[in-house]
């Protein structure tokens, strides 16, 4: 079973965003990137399956600027086999996203294709489920277990509530939970071996997808700060400020 | 110009969270009629129909709707999409499974866990942990919103007049099974909707430890809830997250204790009115969003707190 992963390069989770000055989007220059931390959960999850001897190649997907090609090295030192970017400067909305994801996964016809469960720039959480919409397929959304049972897929996923089982029909959609794995530090020489794997590059307009944005952004602005708090000095003084200030208790 | 809010449900009562999505929906310029998908659900079309300003309550009962799998609701929500303007949800994990499928297959973008009702087509969503506030403007037919539950004030769940109407469902779409689920039980109040929270970072050392936690909680009848670090850790089951990535919370009272307060865990808590830190830390973040700070060790400060509340 091959398996396609996609990975995107955002904001670092260290990094506080901050506004433009002139309200037109967030300030992402000089501001460290990296891997979407759930995406190297999904990019784990996959070389775990494979080293379960469980799937085959595993392809790392990415779209995005130029430097979207140093995510893709990152699955690849990690494990990934090999790389495609589709490569815009342009924004790339949820939705032309999955697009562009199922015409690579038409061209090459994996048996899952795992997501991080939402990215930690745009906090959107749509596109694994709008790939497996667009599929037709099946989805295991944020997912803390997965398991290959022959033509099926036992997926446990974290819910509100605590914690639901289902089995899907492969092909299907995994999007990734904090919980799947603790994905790996990268070694120095696979690191070395992923400047060496392929890496395949297209432009949208060549997989035949429009990608221009259905939502246009008004403003960006900083939310209102909370204004300063003060410190107690004792558990009787926060008791009182409960009580008799804040009148919360 | 009408709006259809699916409820979320667990074929016995209407869950609260849907009474936000409802108020959002009541924010836009038409009526809004609510969808129940669901199997044996007929007390919670009841319910549904009495939520304030609602108009139609559209019911579908079938076996296969009966646990919200995205991969048969999606095509019923898709189906009677054609009469509406909006489709809404809450932002809960139902919500957020669901709505994405229906938006693709509707070739629409969705709004994902707006926290305001600019028009019609005009909405304003936290991005990047919360730390940016985004005012977005839909260029599509339908808009497909989910809606982060503490931006808005729950309707009325009483003094509507919904006219209950079935409609068909949709055949089973056989790619996903229901095997079932580990629900934490728990006597306190549900993290989402309670007044107060007690929560749990790293500093509580274990899972024995949280018991400190909880004891503070039921002293004060609030929920419990704990940071990524607590949760990874294995201390407290998945459903108790606080923060971005996990349940948004806005209680009147947050008291966090031995949570250093990282972006990612403020995220989820920093709208609640008053908030409470309890860390032996004094350089930690959290306190740059606490109203009152307590500098000092927990395993000390929060029995004294107990003491001191049950006086």
């Amino acid at each position: 079973m091959k398996i396609l992963v996609a990975v995107k390069r955002a904001i670092d989770y260290n990094v506080k965003a901050r506004p433009k000055a002139d309200g037109s989007g967030v300030e992402l220059a000089n501001v460290k990137m990296s891997m979407n931390p759930f995406d190297e959960i999904a990019v784990e999850e996959a070389i775990r399956l494979q080293e379960a001897g469980k799937a085959g190649e595993i392809v790392a997907v990415s779209i995005g600027p130029a430097a979207c090609q140093e995510t893709l090295r990152t699955a690849m030192a990690m494990g990934a086999d090999r790389g495609v970017l589709v490569q815009t400067d342009d924004e790339v909305q949820p939705l032309a996203v999955a697009k562009l994801l199922k015409a690579i996964v038409d061209r090459e016809q994996p048996g899952l294709v795992i997501c991080g469960k939402q990215a930690i720039d745009d906090d959107s959480n749509q596109t694994g489920q709008m790939l497996a919409g667009l599929l037709g397929w099946a989805q295991g959304t944020f997912a803390c277990n997965v398991t290959p049972e022959g033509d099926t897929l036992a997926v446990k996923r974290e819910v509100d509530g605590g914690l639901q089982s289902i089995t899907l029909k492969l092909p299907a959609v995994v999007t990734a939970d904090l919980r799947l794995n603790e994905p790996r530090y990268v070694k120095l020489p696979n690191i070395m071996k992923a400047k060496k794997k392929p890496l395949d590059t297209f432009a949208p307009a060549d997989l035949g997808v429009d990608i221009t944005p259905r939502l246009k952004t008004v403003k960006v602005a900083e939310p209102a700060a909370r204004a300063g708090g003060v410190k107690v000095a004792d558990v009787q003084e926060l008791v009182a400020k409960l009580r008799n200030e804040a009148k919360v208790i | 110009m009408t709006a259809l809010v699916i409820a979320e449900h667990n074929n016995q009562s209407l869950n609260a969270a849907t009474l936000n999505a409802v108020a959002a929906a009541s924010q836009l310029s038409g009526g809004f009629d609510l969808l129940i998908a669901g199997h044996h659900c007929g007390a919670v079309a009841d319910a549904a129909a009495q939520v304030a300003g609602v108009g139609k309550v559209l019911v579908a009962d079938a076996p296969h709707y009966a646990h919200a799998l995205a991969e048969n609701l999606a095509p019923l929500v898709v189906s009677l999409a054609g009469n509406y303007t909006h489709l809404l949800t809450a932002s809960t994990t139902n919500g957020k499974n669901v709505m994405p499928r229906v938006a693709a297959m509707l070739d629409v973008a969705q709004l994902s866990d707006i926290i305001g009702v600019v028009s019609d087509d005009t909405f304003v969503r936290p991005i990047y942990a919360g730390n940016v506030l985004s005012t977005v403007q839909s260029t599509d037919g339908i808009k497909v919103i989910t809606v982060r539950t503490t931006g808005f004030d729950a309707v009325a769940a009483t003094g509507g007049a919904g006219t209950i109407e079935a409609v068909a469902a949709r055949a089973d779409a056989g790619l996903s099974t229901f095997v079932g689920e580990e629900l934490t039980k728990s006597s306190r109040p549900e993290l989402a909707a309670a007044d107060i929270i007690v929560s749990g970072g790293r500093g509580v050392g274990s899972a024995e430890n949280f018991a400190i936690i909880e004891k503070l909680a039921d002293l004060l009848g609030a929920a419990v809830g704990a940071s990524r670090a607590a949760v990874d850790a294995g201390y407290v089951p998945n459903d108790y997250q606080v923060g971005q990535t996990g349940k948004c919370v806005a209680p009147t009272l947050y008291i966090a204790v031995g949570i250093s307060g990282a972006i990612q865990h403020l995220a989820g808590m920093k709208d609640s009115k008053v908030i409470v830190a309890i860390n032996k830390d004094e350089e930690a973040p959290i306190f740059q969003v606490a109203d009152y700070g307590l500098v000092g060790d927990l395993f000390k400060e929060v029995p004294a707190l107990c003491e001191a509340l049950a006086k």
